[in-house]
């Protein structure tokens, strides 16, 4: 099967682990990944629900498997056919198959412009948070640690006002686990969750949902915040409705934290396969064949380019795809 | 003749949808279908600008408009002042200024 050549579209998590699976089985993967460097938003993230384990971590094994496979780097797919993919610029690339392995987008908080984002000051969204956990710390614009925390969940998630009707699924346990880090990072601090729903779906997130309650003391309010605006000092009220008092409250903190959701890759409009409505890839259908392409039989999908999933669950099914990828070829 | 004994009898507070009327319910949810969507995250209330000063809560009164319990939703959502705010925050879209008037309208003034 050496001669068979499959092209993994992406270098993140799910595209990492394709690879990695195809070399071991024989086959002869090329990765072709956009960014300069693959790892994907695994390599953003500090460090990962429900326990903590470092995203490095994860991403060392990930890299560690796919080490020796060719990798185009800083290099865009537009298009992928049953021939091969077509690089932007109109390069074509011959492959017997394709694991289309592209991810997902974070929903840009800007469109949400009742919270503020990049118009007032310490408004940040979940990703920043991971950005300063990484860096220095979470720290306040003029440096001071926040002494009143807000998170909001589901900005750009099950909001028709923005095009993303579906839930993220992840971001309910992202500001859960954030709020955790926070606490750790301040114990004085006081921490509030603003949520539609908790959905706590994936194992050991239940578990995490209630230490944040009983040992982190975070403080969950049913509501959505409305809207936010600054303060003369620099800080942001909020305003939501508890909607288990069934009155509005308002509240002033030092650092409003919005929890965004997964948007579909806006690169997947071009890849000529057929999508869902929310602009996410479709597979053949949800059930046994989450991994086909309805498009062309040399094509599977792994990971978040069909709908929001977890590393644990991404990476499960790029070894699906990889294996059905290798077996298509073997039968042909 | 009647003794008065001071004992009344309280009526049950429960939400009786086995005997509820669902008949206005119906008839707003026909022709504002959306409504059915509502989450009930409380975005409406958070901005509502009569909400800010008095009791009103859109998202507790369409609430129970929807359940059968109509008691009062009229004069309720009379208080609503139709600025709309409410609208722009709603994350199902739904055309919450259309829900206050067509309650209204199907209820009559007499709740």
């Amino acid at each position: 099967m050496k001669n068979h050549k499959v092209i993994v579209v992406g270098g993140g998590a799910a595209g990492l682990q394709a690879a990695a699976t195809l070399k071991e089985l024989g086959v002869e993967p090329l990765i072709i990944e956009r960014e300069m460097q693959t790892g994907g938003k695994v390599r953003r993230w500090h460090r990962l629900f429900p326990d903590f384990t470092s995203a490095s971590e994860v991403l060392a094994t990930l890299e560690k498997n796919a080490e020796g496979i060719e990798t185009l780097c800083g290099v865009m797919v537009d298009s992928i056919d049953a021939t091969g993919v077509t690089l932007a610029g109109g390069r074509h690339i011959k492959a017997d198959a394709m694991v289309v392995a592209t991810g997902f987008d974070l929903f840009r908080a800007e469109l949400k412009e009742e919270y503020g984002y990049g118009i007032y000051d310490n408004v940040y969204t979940s990703a920043d948070i991971e950005d300063m956990l990484n860096g220095d710390g979470v720290r306040l614009k003029d440096g001071s640690a926040p002494g009143r925390v807000a998170f909001l969940h589901c900005v750009g998630s099950r909001d028709e006002k923005v095009g993303q009707p579906h839930c993220s699924r992840l971001c309910c346990i992202t500001a859960v686990k954030q709020a955790m880090e926070l606490r750790e990072s301040f114990p004085d601090a006081e921490i509030y969750n603003y949520y539609m729903d908790i959905r706590m779906f994936g194992a050991g997130y239940e578990e995490m949902y209630r230490s944040a309650q009983e040992d982190g003391e975070v403080r969950f309010v049913r509501g959505r915040i409305s809207e936010a605006s600054p303060t003369i000092d620099g800080r942001v009220q909020i305003k939501a409705e508890d909607t288990l008092l069934g009155r509005p409250v308002k509240m002033t903190v030092d650092m409003l934290v919005l929890a965004v959701g997964m948007t579909a890759a806006e690169s997947n409009g071009r890849l000529g396969v057929g999508l869902q409505s929310g602009g996410f890839i479709a597979p053949r259908d949800l059930f046994t064949g989450a991994v086909y392409s309805p498009d062309a039989e040399n094509i599977f999908y792994a990971g978040c380019a069909t709908a929001p999933k977890n590393i644990g669950e991404t990476l499960n099914e790029a070894t699906a795809a990889a294996v059905k990828a290798a077996e298509f070829l073997l039968e042909k | 003749m009647s003794v008065n004994f001071g004992y009344t009898i309280s009526l049950p507070r429960a939400v009786d949808l086995d005997r509820n009327d669902f008949s206005v319910a119906l008839r707003v949810l026909r022709r504002l279908p959306e409504l059915e969507s509502c989450i009930g995250c409380g975005g409406c209330t958070a901005t509502c600008t009569a909400g800010a000063f008095t009791e009103f809560n859109f998202r507790r009164v369409q609430t129970l408009v929807r359940r059968g319990e109509y008691g009062g939703a009229y004069r309720e959502m009379n208080k609503c002042m139709l600025c709309g705010k409410c609208r722009l925050v709603c994350p199902r879209g739904i055309n919450t200024r259309a829900v206050v008037m067509t309650i209204k309208r199907e209820l009559g003034t007499g709740y």
